[in-house]
C-alpha cells in the first residue's frame, strides 16, 4: 500500500487543478499532456520494465480509435462500450503482433523496427480501407450529452483523462511488485539467464504487451471522443509512436512516474518555447529540440532519475550519524 | 512529429512594450503574439500551419490575411468603432488538429472576436468545433471537406466552396469545354492524393463522370508525399487516356507533370481539379514547358476586380507569389471586417449573427455577394483556368474569362 | 494483364529507384552497424543536404553532381562533429538516450531549414534532366541512370575501403568487438565519428543524386527515413552489400506492388514484406547469424 500513496497524492494534486482555475487554455493543455502521459505509461511497461522498446504504438492507439470512432459512427454503438470495445481491440492487436515478433525471437532494434512496419501497415490500410473513411477520415458527431461520452465543459475530460493515468500508474506500481514484474525485470536485465531459471520469457513478453497495448489504446479510444476526429495519419502516424517512446524516456523508463513526468516536462517546454520565441514558423521547435538534447544529456536517467537522485540525496542527510563532537562516549 | 514570416518580431515587441513584460510573467496563459495598435482594438486569431507538413499553404494564409489587417488599419480600422485597428492575434496549428485546438483556446483566452484561417480539413475540423464551445466566430479560410459545414455548428462559416461543389463545377465545366470542342474526350484516368480531398473528389467524381459520357479507364491514388511517379506515368502511357485529371498538392503535382514530360506522355487534355499546381504562378514561372495548357478547377481570385488586381501586384512586389491561400485569406478578413462593422461591436454573438446576414462584396472571390446557409457561402465556386503561355487565364465562367480554352492540346 | 514489355519497365523504374533507397540506407547501416544506434536524424540530414546541393546550384552555378564532390567531404565533417561533440556526449553510452538525441536533432534541423529558408518548395532545372535513355521498352531519365551509377562506385568504395585502409579495419574492429578494439589502441569515441561522417556524406550524395528529378523542402528528406529504415533491416545491419541490394530489391518490391496494387496500396508491398522476412529470418538477408 506504501507504493500507493505517491500515486494518490499526486492524483489529488491534479485533481485540484480544475478547481483552481477555470483557463481552459490550461485545462487543454493538461488534458493533452495526460493522454501522452497514458500511451507513454503503456509504452513504458514494455519499454521500460521489460526493455523492449517498441516504435509502432500507435498500432494501438490507432485501433483504440478507429474500433471506437467506427462503432459509434457507423453502428450506432453506445460511446462508452465503444470505449471498451477499443481498448479490447487494441490489447488484441498487441497480443498478436507481440506472438508473432516473440515468437520469431524478433529483439532489441529489430523488434523495434518491426513494431514500427505493423503501425504502418495499419496506417496504409486505414488510409485506403472505406470502413474507415478512407483518406477522409471518421467524424464523431458533436452530442454534448455525458452518454455520448462529450462534455459541454473540459473538467469532466480532465478528470477521466486523470483516473486514466491513475489507474495506470497503480497498474504499473501493482506489476512493479509482483512476481509478474520481476520476471519481466529479468527478461529485461538479461533474458538468457532468466529463461535459464525458468521464466517463460516470450509469455512474459507476451502479456507485458497487451497491457502495454491496451493502455495504449485507452489512449486512442480517449483522443476521438476529445477530439471527434480521426484519421490514418493521426491513427496511426509516427507521431504517437514517437511521443509514446519519448516521454517515458525524458520522464524516466522503467519508473511509475517516468511518463508522466515526461509529458509534462515535454508539453510545457514545447509552450515555454512557443512563448520565447513568438511567431517565427519553426524557432520555437528548434530550441524545443536544442533543449530536448540538453535534458538527456543533464538527465540521462530521466527527470525521475533526477528526482530520486535528490530524494536519496535529502534521505541522506536526515540519517547522518551526529558530528564527533556531541557523542557521549567517554 | 513531427512539423519566416512575421510583421513585428516577438523579440523586439517583447523589449520594447508592457505588455511584453506582463504576458511573459503570465506564464502558460498568456497570450500569443499580438500585432501592436494604438488605442483600442479588436482582436482578432490568425490561426495557419506554419511548421509541419503544410508549413507552405500555412504561410502563404497568413501573409494574406495579415495584409489585408494592414490594408483595413491603413484605411481607418472599424469606421462603426470609432476607428479601431484589428489586431492579429497569430497561431501556429503546427499542422495537427490537436496544435489548431490548442491554439484556440490560447486565442480565446486573448479574448479575439473571431477567428480566421485553419487551412487543412483536419485541422478546421478541430479549431472551428473548440471555437464551436464559446460561440466564438469562426471563418474557414480553405479547407474544403463537406463535412466543416455539416455539423450544425453556429460559429463556422466557409466562404470558399466544399468539394461536393467543386466536382460539381469541375464536372460541367469540363462537359462543357468538351461538348465546344467536338467531344474529343471519352476516357479518363484519376489521379489523386490519398487524404480528404483527393479521396473524396475521386469519389464524386467516379460516380457521375461514366453518366456524363466519360469512361474512368483508372483511378490511381498515391500518398503524399510520393518519391516517385514514373510507375504511375507508365499507367497513364499504356492505357492512354484521353484526359488525366490530377487532384493532389502541390509538390507531387510538380512531380506529376514533369514525369509525363519525360516520359513524352501526352494527352488530349490534362484536366485537374483542385491541382496543386495547376493554377499556380510559382508553377507556371518554374515549369513553363511542363505547365503548357493545363486545366484546372481550383480556387480562383476574380481577374475583372480592380482590387484583386491590385493586390496581385502588391503580393508580387514582395517577392511572394498569389497564390490561393493569400487571396482567400485575405478575402476572409475583408468578410469579417465588413461583418464587424455592421454588428458595431466586437461582440462574438453580435459577429456571428453579422455574418449570417451578410452580403459583402467587397472580397476579391468571384462569388458576387455573400450568402450563408447553415455557414457555407452558397454563392462560391471554383472556376477553371488554363495555363497559356506565360499566363494563367480564366476560360469559365464566361463573366471572368480572359481567354477561351484550348483543347484538345495541340500536338506540335 | 501482365506485359511483358510494362513488367520489364516497371523492375527497371525499381531498380533506379532502389539505387537512391540504397545510398540512403548505406549511411543509416554503417552507423547502425559501428554505433549500434538508429538514427532518427537521418532523413533532416538528407534534407540539409539538398538544400546545400541547392543553393550549390542556385548561388555558384554548381552542376550537383560536382557539388557532390565537396559536399560529400563537408558533411562528413559535419557528421564527424555531430557524432563527437553531441550524440555521444549527450547520451552517455545509453542507446535510449541516443535515439532521443537523434530525434532531438532531427527537430532541430529540420525546423532550422524551415525557420531560415521558409517553407516553399524549391527545385532545380537541368538541361539534361528531361534527356531519357532507352533500356528496352523503358524511358529511363538520364539522372537515374547517372543515379544508378554512381551508388555503385560510392557501395564499392566503401566496402574497399573498409577492407583495405587502416580506419576501415578500425571501424569494422570496432563494429565487431568495442572492448577489444579500445583495448588495442583504437580511439573509439573517434571511430565513432569517422563512421557518423561517412554515414552523413552518403547522404549527401543521395541528395545530390536525387536534386535533379525530385524536390526539397524542410520536410522532404522525411519521406526517405522509413524506407531506408526497411532496407538497412532486410539487408542486415551494417552490411555494405546487404543495403546495396536490399535497396535494389525493396525499390523493386515497391515499384510491382506501387503498379499492381496502386500507389497508396502497394505501399503495403515493403512493408509487409519487411515483417515477413523479419518473422522468419530475424537478422535480416545478410544479417550476421544468431
Amino acid at each position: 500500500m506504501k507504493g500507493l500513496v505517491p500515486i494518490v497524492a499526486a492524483m489529488a494534486l491534479l485533481g485540484a487543478v480544475p478547481v483552481a482555475t477555470s483557463s481552459n487554455v490550461v485545462l487543454n493543455f493538461l488534458v493533452v499532456a495526460l493522454l501522452i502521459a497514458l500511451v507513454g505509461q503503456g509504452w513504458n511497461l514494455l519499454g521500460g520494465y521489460g526493455g523492449q522498446y517498441s516504435f509502432g504504438h500507435a498500432a494501438f492507439f490507432g485501433t483504440g480509435a478507429y474500433v471506437t470512432a467506427i462503432l459509434q459512427v457507423r453502428y450506432g454503438v453506445n460511446a462508452w462500450l465503444g470505449f471498451a470495445a477499443g481498448i479490447a481491440a487494441g490489447a488484441l492487436v498487441g497480443a498478436v503482433i507481440g506472438a508473432l515478433s516473440f515468437r520469431s525471437g524478433l529483439k532489441g532494434s529489430y523488434f523495434a523496427l518491426v513494431t514500427l512496419a505493423f503501425a504502418e501497415v495499419l496506417r496504409i490500410v486505414a488510409s485506403v480501407a472505406p470502413i474507415t473513411g478512407a483518406g477522409v477520415g471518421t467524424l464523431v458527431k458533436l452530442d454534448l450529452r455525458s452518454e455520448a461520452f462529450q462534455f459541454q465543459s473540459r473538467a469532466p475530460y480532465y478528470w477521466i483523462a486523470l483516473c486514466l493515468v491513475g489507474v495506470s500508474l497503480m497498474l504499473v506500481r501493482a506489476i512493479e511488485g509482483s512476481r509478474f514484474g520481476a520476471y519481466l525485470v529479468a527478461v529485461r536485465e538479461n533474458e538468457d539467464a532468466a529463461q535459464a531459471l525458468g521464466v517463460n520469457t516470450t509469455l512474459v513478453k507476451l502479456v507485458a504487451m497487451t497491457i502495454s497495448a491496451a493502455i495504449a489504446a485507452t489512449g486512442g479510444c480517449f483522443y476521438v471522443q476529445y477530439f471527434l476526429f480521426v484519421d490514418a495519419g493521426i491513427a496511426y502516424g509516427p507521431w504517437i509512436s514517437i511521443e509514446a517512446l519519448l516521454v517515458p524516456i525524458v520522464g524516466g523508463v522503467g519508473m511509475v512516474f517516468g511518463p508522466l513526468l515526461g509529458a509534462l516536462v515535454v508539453k510545457t517546454l514545447g509552450e515555454l518555447a512557443k512563448l520565447v520565441t513568438g511567431d517565427a514558423p519553426g524557432l520555437d521547435l528548434v530550441i524545443y529540440g536544442c533543449v530536448l538534447i540538453a535534458v538527456v544529456s543533464v538527465a540521462p536517467r530521466g527527470v525521475a532519475g533526477v528526482v530520486l537522485v535528490l530524494h536519496r540525496r535529502i534521505q541522506a542527510l536526515r540519517i547522518a550519524p551526529p558530528p564527533a563532537s556531541e557523542r557521549r562516549d567517554g | 512529429m513531427s512539423r519566416q514570416f512575421s510583421a513585428v518580431s516577438r523579440r523586439e515587441f517583447l523589449r520594447t512594450t508592457a505588455l511584453g513584460t506582463a504576458s511573459t510573467a503570465a506564464g502558460l496563459c498568456s497570450a500569443p503574439a499580438v500585432l501592436r495598435a494604438q488605442g483600442a482594438s479588436v482582436k482578432i486569431g490568425v490561426l495557419h500551419p506554419v511548421s509541419g507538413a503544410l508549413s507552405y499553404s500555412g504561410q502563404q494564409g497568413r501573409i494574406g490575411a495579415v495584409m489585408a489587417i494592414e490594408e483595413i488599419n491603413a484605411a481607418g480600422g472599424i469606421r462603426a468603432l470609432g476607428g479601431a485597428k484589428l489586431e492579429a492575434v497569430l497561431g501556429d496549428a503546427q499542422s495537427t488538429p490537436e496544435g489548431g485546438s490548442a491554439e484556440v483556446e490560447k486565442m480565446h483566452s486573448a479574448g479575439v472576436a473571431a477567428i480566421v484561417g485553419g487551412y487543412g480539413s483536419s485541422i478546421c475540423l478541430s479549431a472551428s468545433q473548440t471555437a464551436a464551445r464559446y460561440d466564438l466566430p469562426y471563418i474557414v479560410d480553405v479547407g474544403v471537406v463537406d463535412s466543416i459545414v455539416t455539423r450544425g455548428l453556429k460559429n463556422t462559416f466557409r466562404l470558399g466552396p466544399g468539394f461536393g461543389v467543386i466536382a460539381q463545377t469541375a464536372l460541367e465545366n469540363l462537359v462543357t469545354i468538351n461538348d465546344q470542342a467536338g467531344k474529343p474526350a471519352k476516357t479518363a484516368i484519376i489521379v489523386h492524393e490519398d487524404s480528404a480531398f483527393g479521396s473524396g473528389l475521386a469519389k464524386l467524381l467516379n460516380m457521375q463522370l461514366p453518366g456524363r459520357g466519360f469512361q474512368v479507364l483508372e483511378t490511381i491514388p498515391h500518398p503524399t508525399p510520393t518519391r516517385d511517379f514514373n510507375n504511375v506515368v507508365l499507367k497513364i502511357r499504356s492505357q492512354n487516356p484521353d484526359l488525366v485529371i490530377p487532384a493532389n498538392y502541390y509538390n507531387e503535382y510538380v512531380l506529376l507533370a514533369r514525369t509525363m514530360l519525360q516520359q513524352r506522355v501526352r494527352p488530349k487534355g490534362i484536366y485537374s481539379v483542385l491541382g496543386g499546381a495547376a493554377s499556380s504562378y510559382k508553377f507556371v514561372k518554374e515549369f513553363p514547358e511542363a505547365a503548357q495548357y493545363i486545366m484546372d478547377c481550383n480556387h480562383w481570385f476574380d481577374p475583372k476586380n480592380p482590387r484583386a488586381q491590385a493586390f496581385k501586384k502588391k503580393i508580387e512586389e514582395k517577392g511572394e507569389f498569389y497564390t490561393y491561400e493569400v487571396y482567400m485569406n485575405y478575402s476572409c478578413v475583408l468578410l469579417l471586417a465588413d461583418a464587424i462593422e455592421r454588428a458595431a461591436a466586437a461582440d462574438r454573438a453580435k459577429i456571428i449573427a453579422a455574418l449570417e446576414s451578410s452580403t459583402f462584396a467587397g472580397h476579391v472571390m468571384p462569388y458576387g455577394p455573400t450568402r450563408f446557409v447553415n455557414g457555407q457561402n452558397e454563392g462560391a465556386a471554383p472556376v477553371n483556368t488554363q495555363v497559356l503561355g506565360k499566363d494563367i487565364h480564366v476560360i469559365f465562367p464566361a463573366s471572368f474569362a480572359s481567354a477561351t480554352p484550348v483543347f484538345p492540346i495541340p500536338r506540335s | 494483364m501482365i506485359s511483358m514489355a510494362v513488367l520489364i519497365t516497371v523492375v527497371l523504374n525499381g531498380l533506379m529507384t532502389g539505387a537512391v533507397y540504397a545510398l540512403v540506407a548505406l549511411g543509416l547501416t554503417l552507423i547502425y552497424g559501428v554505433l549500434h544506434i538508429i538514427n532518427f536524424a537521418h532523413g533532416a540530414l538528407l534534407t540539409a543536404a539538398m538544400f546545400a546541393a541547392f543553393f550549390a546550384h542556385e548561388l555558384l552555378g554548381l552542376d550537383p553532381y560536382i557539388a557532390a564532390i565537396f559536399l560529400a567531404p563537408l558533411f562528413f565533417v559535419a557528421g564527424y562533429g555531430l557524432q563527437r561533440l553531441i550524440i555521444g556526449p549527450a547520451a552517455h553510452g545509453e542507446d535510449r538516450n541516443v535515439l532521443l538525441v537523434t530525434l532531438g536533432l532531427a527537430v532541430v534541423i529540420e525546423n532550422a531549414l524551415l525557420y531560415v529558408f521558409r517553407a516553399d518548395t524549391r527545385t532545380i532545372t537541368l538541361s539534361y534532366a528531361f534527356d531519357v535513355v532507352e533500356v528496352g521498352p523503358a524511358f529511363i531519365p538520364v539522372p537515374r541512370v547517372v543515379a544508378f551509377g554512381v551508388v555503385f562506385a560510392v557501395a564499392a568504395s566503401l566496402w574497399l575501403m573498409m577492407r583495405w585502409t587502416d580506419t576501415g579495419k578500425a571501424i569494422r574492429a570496432v563494429a565487431k568487438e568495442k572492448l577489444g578494439a579500445e583495448l588495442s589502441g583504437i580511439d573509439v569515441a573517434h571511430i565513432y565519428a569517422v563512421t557518423f561522417g561517412f554515414g552523413t556524406a552518403c547522404v549527401a550524395i543521395a541528395a545530390c543524386l536525387l536534386i535533379p528529378g525530385y524536390y526539397v523542402n524542410p520536410h522532404a528528406g522525411n519521406a526517405f527515413v522509413l524506407i531506408a529504415f526497411t532496407v538497412v533491416v532486410l539487408g542486415g545491419m551494417g552490411s555494405v552489400a546487404g543495403a546495396l541490394v536490399g535497396g535494389l530489391f525493396v525499390g523493386v518490391v515497391e515499384s510491382l506492388s506501387g503498379y499492381y496494387l496502386g500507389e497508396s496500396l502497394g505501399q503495403i508491398g515493403i512493408f509487409a514484406m519487411f515483417i515477413l522476412v523479419l518473422l522468419f529470418r530475424p537478422k535480416g538477408v545478410f544479417g550476421a547469424p544468431a
